[in-house]
């Protein structure tokens, strides 16, 4: 109270009319050029930007009408006509995302246990977080693109696709979660003289278990998503149908895919989050 | 029994832990290690199991040197050697009765211990234990169902599982209220004189300690300062290992029983 008082007087005998505020956040900026600066660059870039998107307006105006016929291909989807193609592609997708999940899971736990700092020898921990690093770094069509040069087009390329990045996504996030895992935990059990791999089994993996399953389910449904984009590349699946359809012009037939593929991933993901509530 | 001689760690970082420290446990004997916070007492305990690596001195149990074994043998050893801790550190997502068993880690195959197989012995010696520390009623719940003293039971359990030939016990009533502290503290000694277990307790809450052990080591800075029995614990023992502050009512309440830990720590800072 007197502190405010006191400043409140002093505001008043340096002629200000108003009381100045006692408290006012502190600027991000140290003075005033500085952000003006800042804000200048940051709108100049922006102008400068946006004036060097050349826009044909004749093009945007054929894909109009084209985007037209495709709406309407929506409006009246053509299962039949192509049902044989959609089918086997569907087909191949499901598999190829069941499999790929499977093994990823099974073979991110390996690479998992091997990139946590906290339990893993270090030469192990390097060889690991390096095959890691080297599979995040890619995205899946640039794997998949790779893949499908070495053992050409099909099935089998999408699999080893969604495989690798499967064990890079899962293999990061439980490795984190293990260094992550309570340290007293892992310290008592060491303590009943317990050798390192039923330290894992009692220490580590009751802990981050409900959290791979979680994980695992989301993936999978990651895996759907993108068995159908690995498939433009040449990689087996619903994606290869769907291009080819594209490229004769077959919107109906696109449409219909499209529409499966909604339907799957929704039922995927409603499942996957229930699922995951269940699980933690 | 344990002997350690000349006991030191220098942690990574450069300061001093401890500095040699000689302790000799007897056999059955308990002990309370108390000392302010950062004075070496978990380290110390630590080297026992050598969850911490010393560095210069020696830890002699039962004839043998712990600070120059193999792995393998130093596992053996562990087993040997039952700890309990502050804040339990049970593994929760696992049962009361999987936590028990744990402590057989040691003696058990990996694959066993995997598919939750333990010999016969070992799950009679874990029930038997469970009903010795009352929870039996409670042993296919989840650990972290159970309140702060029930899990301190179950921590128990599992060290006592080990059959154990000497306890270590870290802060055992830390994270727990006054009564269940003073219950914790009681079962410890209960259990310890039922099988003539040597034990040392770390405990920072002093009164508590007076009230229940016989032998008190003060640490401080990584030295010993004080080995003797509670009544040697006047104001200018407490002053050299915690610094200057009125304690009276922390020494001199001490013999009574029914004074618990609260009251005599109001008198202390009244």
């Amino acid at each position: 109270m007197p502190l405010v008082q006191g400043r409140a007087a002093a505001a008043g005998t340096t002629g200000v009319s108003q009381v100045a505020p006692l408290w006012v956040k502190p600027a991000l900026f140290r003075a005033p050029w500085q952000k003006w600066l800042f804000i200048g660059l940051a709108l100049g870039y922006l102008v400068w930007a946006t004036g060097s998107v050349d826009v044909n307006w004749a093009r945007v105006s054929e894909g109009l009408v084209r985007a037209a016929r495709f709406l309407q291909g929506f409006l009246a989807p053509d299962f039949r006509s192509r049902g044989e193609d959609i089918w086997i592609g569907l087909q191949e997708s499901i598999t190829m995302t069941i499999t790929a999940t499977v093994a990823g899971v099974l073979l991110s736990v390996p690479f998992g246990l091997g990139a946590a700092r906290n339990i893993a020898p270090v030469p192990v921990y390097f060889f690991c977080r390096g095959f890691i690093a080297l599979s995040r770094s890619f995205q899946e069509v640039l794997i998949a693109i790779f893949l499908v040069a070495l053992f050409g087009f099909g099935p089998f390329a999408g699999f080893l696709t969604l495989t690798v990045s499967t064990i890079g996504f899962l293999g990061k996030l439980l490795a984190e979660d293990i260094e992550e895992a309570d340290p007293r935990c892992i310290e008592a059990i060491r303590a009943t003289g317990a050798g390192w791999w039923q330290v894992v089994v009692y220490a580590v993996w009751p802990q981050v278990l409900p959290r791979l399953v979680g994980l695992s389910v989301y993936r999978f449904d990651i895996n759907f998503r993108e068995s159908a984009v690995v498939g433009i590349v040449g990689a087996g699946g619903i994606g290869g149908t769907l291009n080819t359809a594209m490229d004769r012009y077959e919107y109906d037939s696109a449409a219909a895919m499209l529409i499966i593929i909604i339907l799957i991933v929704l039922a995927t993901e409603y499942s996957s989050g229930y699922i995951r509530r269940r699980v933690q | 029994m344990l002997e350690i001689v000349g006991l030191s760690k220098r942690y990574a970082r450069g300061d001093l832990a401890l500095s040699g420290v000689d302790l000799k446990v007897q056999p059955g004997e308990v002990i309370a290690l108390i000392g302010p916070s950062g004075a070496g007492k978990s380290t110390l305990i630590r080297c026992v199991n050598r969850l911490v690596e010393p560095t210069a001195g020696r830890i002699v149990l039962d004839g043998q040197d712990l600070t120059r074994l193999s792995n393998q043998d130093l596992r053996r050893v562990r087993r040997k050697i039952g700890m309990i801790f502050q804040e339990f550190a049970l593994v929760e997502r696992l049962t009361v009765m999987e936590n028990v068993l744990s402590g057989r880690l040691g003696y058990v195959s990996f694959l066993r211990s995997l598919l939750r197989r333990f010999p016969t012995d070992d799950v009679a010696r874990a029930l038997a234990l469970l009903d010795r520390v009352g929870l039996t009623e409670h042993m296919d719940k989840r650990a972290d169902q159970l309140s702060g003293g029930q899990r301190q039971r179950v921590g128990i359990a599992r060290a006592l599982g080990q059959t154990p030939s000497l306890l270590l016990i870290d802060e055992p009533t830390a994270s727990l209220d006054p009564k269940t502290s003073r219950q914790i503290m009681r079962l410890i000694m209960e259990v310890c004189a039922e099988r003539g277990l040597p034990a040392i307790i770390n405990i920072h809450d002093v009164p508590l300690a007076l009230a229940f052990v016989s032998r008190i080591v003060g640490l401080k800075q990584g030295e010993k300062v004080f080995d003797g029995p509670p009544s040697g614990l006047g104001p200018e023992v407490l002053s050299e290992i915690y610094g200057d502050e009125d304690w009276s009512g922390v020494a001199a309440d001490a013999e009574s029983e029914d004074i618990g830990p609260l009251a005599a720590v109001a008198g202390a800072s009244a």
